[in-house]
């Protein structure tokens, strides 16, 4: 089969969807790989260097869309690019079905299957082909660095020859994968750099990159992030009103606020709002990365870059991978290439289109004429370990009854079974003579010592444990010594052999017994 | 001497059994413990030999002391390696008196029926109060052997019980008796070890045993002695296909089946001679094999019939495939890895005990432990081929036995723990009795020993184990392959630690 990356058609776009590398080993899964020409211009890659990694070179989108059987995109098509696309074709690119359900229905209609790289499940299987987490990541360095080159001053703390600078102090909003991303480059770059998060199990990471975790006064149960498949989801209205009083305190001393906070298919919500924008220094930079969905600020303007009349900069771009084009271009033709590889168990240029499997299903938005979105929950949850439930506080009548219950439970067992057990006696009892019934019960009491007894036993001693029964029930010698003084030969010498079986045993069986007791030893 | 005194010394001596398995509670207790059960042997066997009856007192001592001899030099010589051949071969010996105790008392009953019959009295019959036997006239009474006197006393009733005690008896003997032989077959190798059955497999054993309990009630409606003689038969063949049946890693359960079995037929023959002592005895040593392999068969996770029926229940769906590559280490790697380690698991396998490598693995304990290291042994209820058989080779080799846990003691460590070594195991420490439902051995409880940081695998190989079952364990990320000899391998790395 045929895997083609077209141009993108969206102004501004940058990447591409299939790189030389890609393509190499794309090929190793077998399929052969088609580009269109002058795709890879931006992100740094000519069509000669395709070429050379064994890449054929459409002339025009038409042919390219014509000519493969597997389509890699990066932005969502286009009306006019889906209705390029035929029945069986399978489009691979970002989607964002919920904002774009007539595009999707298009494709359904049209029998064009489309695996969204967006709807990536977020499962440590996953994680290879997780576009998304690839390109927050290149976002979240990008927001540092275009931070950096609106900020006046340096980000580290230096005393020189010329005056003292203080450090830049970092606020970094929402601590996903962008957020992170930022963290770890602002403390690299030298900053004081303060992080926060709806998710009190992430303060652990953000400590971890060398930010410090700012917490809230507030006592609630806070949100299990692990259950939303690690994305952060909608705050009560007082946890957010204690939010932004924190986030008012923190304003004025900010140099660089960075905001990465965004909630799935919602809006994104306001954090940093107009008086702290006016509290802050003159010279400090926003960097909204939300801006897209509407802004954490709602100053920013999307896509451009703003002054505020005290002198803060607003910037609210959408585009920062497609600004490092090269590194995201090769981050998400991996991805590309690792989904490929899981729709090629085989290795043999087939796509078997699994739907059975989580990640494959939860990407896959249409397919065979049907809209598939959205997909079930997948069977493997969480991305974080789930904590523990905990276990309810028992009141002590509570317990006092558990007990009873277990008791009750017990004490219904053992009554059946000694109800059993002596009826089976008596009814013994009835048939069987006394003399019988004598001996019976001498029976049935060294069982019931047996049993005792042996519970005690150690494991460790279970092989002398054998031996000393072996000896010991050699005790049937006991038996043949009283049969020998009989009249009978054949008597007599049936219980010869008896004896002598059964002293072999007994010596055999105690002396073994001494030798690997003998061996035990204390160190 | 009086009967009473016969009677009053078997209470005591049925006391000192019960304390010489009391005993074995702890490693101290036992040393002492085995001294009560050779003294309690003792005394039951001068009460009997002084006792009312006993014929040829002389004759018997001679016996006695040449089963002595025999016993010595089996115990002196056998390697703790061979213990579960041995024990398997005691059992037998128990199984085979059994039979020959049960066979004599029908030829007693009926010897004794003939002396009734010369006299024109039936056996059996019964007095005025319809309940106490007519005796024989005393002069040929008094010329009975005690055990004749006994019989000739019994009411018709109580000779049919005595009927069924040693029909029973010579069943239960029978079958110990050459499953015994087969399982120690098995056990040294002579029989193959795999599960074999005859054509027909169990239907066979239960027609079998069908036909016994026909046969046993020929001979309870008095068809003659020949009913038992094939009744004898059929029990030996039960007792050859049964244990045929059953392969090689599931030997822990059988030996101390066996070990039951032959507690019971003492008990049913105790029942057929009227003597306590063997019938105290019998059930002792018969609660003891039961509760052994229930513990065995918990380890397992399986149930005791499926275990007797033998093979491993089919699994239930497609087994897990195992990716990843099996990745092999020299013993410089492990001699490195150990160096660094501080705490180290080691958990012993049959393939130990094939190999004889436990005198190599108490001198690498002892090296590691001198340098400072916490060095412990994990063992698996099921490890080896005989309850508690890794404990008795590992304190051959001077191991101490407080540094050998058990499973339940020990499984929470392997996270903390820098290495694991497995030595010649496989089932008990794979993953997948907990990963993978379908597998065969899912449940069985396992060691988790890929738990800990590092995991070295000594084994022969890359074949699986006797059961046959892929172990992931071997395809983790952290585990090593250390293949070649066990004892070899060791002997290798004692030359790179010192």
């Amino acid at each position: 089969m045929k895997i083609g990356t077209p141009k993108e058609v969206m102004k501004g776009e940058a990447r591409v969807a299939m790189t030389p590398d890609s393509a190499r080993q794309l090929q190793k899964l077998g399929y052969d790989c088609i580009i269109e020409t002058g795709a890879g211009d931006a992100a740094g890659y000519n069509d000669a260097t395709y070429q050379e990694a064994g890449v054929e070179v459409a002339e025009t989108a038409a042919a390219l869309w014509t000519a493969a059987d597997v389509v890699a995109k990066v932005r969502p098509p286009t009306e006019a690019e889906l209705k390029k696309s035929r029945e069986g074709q399978l489009l691979i690119s970002m989607f964002w079905p919920a904002q774009n359900e007539d595009l999707m229905k298009q494709a359904a209609d049209q029998g064009t299957s489309v695996i969204a790289m967006d709807m990536v499940p977020r499962i440590s299987r996953a994680q290879k082909m997780d576009a998304l987490s690839s390109m927050a990541n290149i976002a979240g360095y990008r927001a540092v660095i275009e931070a950096g080159n609106n900020f006046g001053r340096f980000f580290t703390g230096q005393i020189t020859a010329a005056g003292k600078v203080p450090p830049a102090k970092v606020l970094v909003v929402g601590a996903g994968v962008a957020g992170l991303a930022a963290i770890g480059t602002s403390t690299s770059l030298g900053a004081i750099t303060y992080a926060f998060d709806v998710r009190p199990e992430v303060a652990e990471q953000v400590e971890s990159m060398g930010a410090e975790f700012v917490f809230l006064d507030f006592e609630e149960d806070q949100q299990d992030g692990s259950a939303s498949g690690g994305y952060a989801s909608v705050s009560s209205p007082e946890f957010t009103a204690a939010q932004l009083a924190k986030f008012r305190e923190l304003a004025p001393e900010m140099d660089i606020v960075i905001t990465t906070a965004l909630i799935p298919n919602r809006e994104a919500p306001e954090l940093w709002t107009k008086d702290m924008v006016e509290a802050m220094k003159p010279g400090s930079v926003i960097i909204d990365l939300a801006a897209e969905k509407g802004g954490n600020c709602k100053l920013t303007v999307m896509d451009e870059k703003i002054v505020t009349d005290n002198g803060v900069t607003i910037i609210g771009y959408t585009d920062f991978p497609s600004r490092m084009a090269t590194q995201s271009s090769n981050l998400y033709a991996t991805n590309i290439r690792h989904l490929m590889t899981d729709l090629t168990p085989e290795k043999d240029g087939q796509i078997v289109h699994d739907m059975e499997d989580d990640v494959i299903r939860g990407a896959t938005i249409a397919h065979e004429k049907e809209v598939t979105f959205p997909p079930p929950p997948p069977k493997v949850q969480a991305i974080a370990a789930q904590p523990k439930e905990k276990v309810k506080e028992l009141t002590p009548e509570e317990k006092r009854e558990q007990e009873i219950t277990a008791f009750k439970a017990q004490t219904k067992q053992q009554v059946t079974l000694l109800a059993i057990g002596a009826a089976l006696v008596l009814g013994v009892g009835l048939i069987a003579p006394a003399s019988f019934m004598q001996h019976f019960i001498v029976f049935l009491l060294s069982v019931f010592i047996g049993f005792q007894v042996i519970w005690g036993v150690a494991h460790s001693l279970h092989t002398p444990l054998m031996a000393v029964t072996n000896a010991i029930s050699s005790i049937i010698i006991l038996g043949a010594l009283i049969q020998i003084g009989s009249s009978s030969l054949l008597i007599t010498l049936l219980a010869a052999l008896g004896i002598f079986m059964a002293s072999i045993n007994i010596f055999g069986g105690f002396l073994v017994t001494r030798r690997m007791l003998a061996m035990f030893q204390k160190s | 001497m009086e009967f009473g005194f016969t009677i009053a010394a078997y209470a005591v001596a049925a006391v000192l059994f019960i304390l010489s398995l009391g005993g074995l509670s702890g490693q101290e207790s036992a040393k002492r413990a085995v001294w009560y059960g050779i003294a309690g042997m003792a005394i039951a066997v001068v009460a009997t030999l002084i006792g009312p009856g006993q014929g040829l007192f002389i004759v018997s001592l001679v016996l006695i002391a040449l089963g002595a001899a025999v016993g010595y030099q089996l115990a002196m010589r056998v390697q703790m390696t061979q213990m579960p051949e041995l024990v398997a071969i005691m059992h037998s010996l128990v199984g085979l008196a059994a039979v020959f105790v049960g066979f004599n008392a029908d030829i007693m009953i009926n010897n004794v029926a003939d002396i009734y019959d010369a006299n024109g009295l039936v056996l059996g019959a019964v007095g005025e109060d319809g309940y106490t036997a007519i005796g024989l006239p005393k002069e040929i009474h008094d010329g009975l052997s005690s055990f004749g006197q006994l019989i000739a006393k019994k009411s018709g009733v109580e000779i049919g019980i005595l009927r069924v005690e040693l029909m029973l008896g010579i069943w239960i003997g029978a079958v110990t008796f050459t499953g015994s032989v087969i399982a120690y077959g098995k056990l040294a190798g002579k029989v193959d070890t795999s599960a074999k059955k005859l054509p027909g497999g169990h239907l066979l054993n239960a027609a079998a045993a069908g036909l016994s309990l026909l046969l046993a009630v020929l001979y309870m409606s008095d068809a003659g002695s020949w009913t038992l003689v094939l009744l004898t038969l059929l029990a030996l063949f039960i007792g050859y296909h049964l244990i045929m049946g059953i392969g090689g890693a599931d030997m822990p359960v059988v030996v101390s089946m066996l070990n039951s079995y032959s507690g019971w037929a003492a008990a049913a023959i105790g029942f057929s001679l009227g003597n306590d002592l063997l019938i105290v005895v019998g059930a002792l040593v018969g609660s003891s094999g039961a509760i052994l392999s229930y513990i065995m068969c918990k380890a397992m996770n399986r149930s005791f019939i499926s275990v007797i029926l033998g093979g491993f229940g089919g699994a239930a769906g497609e087994q897990m495939a195992v990716d990843g590559e099996q990745v092999a280490i020299d013993a410089d790697g492990v001699a490195n890895a150990l160096d660094e380690a501080d705490s180290i698991i080691i958990i012993p396998g049959y393939g130990m005990a094939v190999a004889q490598a436990q005198q190599n693995v108490a001198e690498l304990t002892r090296r590691l432990r001198a340098q400072g290291k916490s060095v412990r042994f994990a063992i698996h209820p099921v490890a080896g081929r005989l309850p508690g058989h890794m404990n008795v080779l590992l304190a051959e080799a001077k191991v101490p036995y407080d540094i050998v846990l058990e499973m339940d003691e020990i499984n929470d460590d392997f996270p903390d723990t820098d290495v694991a070594i497995v030595i010649g195991s496989n089932d008990i420490v794979n993953p997948a009795a907990q990963d993978d439902p379908n597998s065969p051995i899912a449940g069985m409880p396992v060691l988790e020993c890929w738990k800990a940081k590092q995991v070295f695998v000594s084994k022969r190989g890359q074949g699986t184990g006797y059961s046959g079952i892929e172990n992931p364990l071997f395809f983790k990320e952290n585990t090593r392959m250390f293949y070649g000899d066990a004892k070899k391998s060791l002997e290798d790395l004692l030359a790179r630690i010192s």
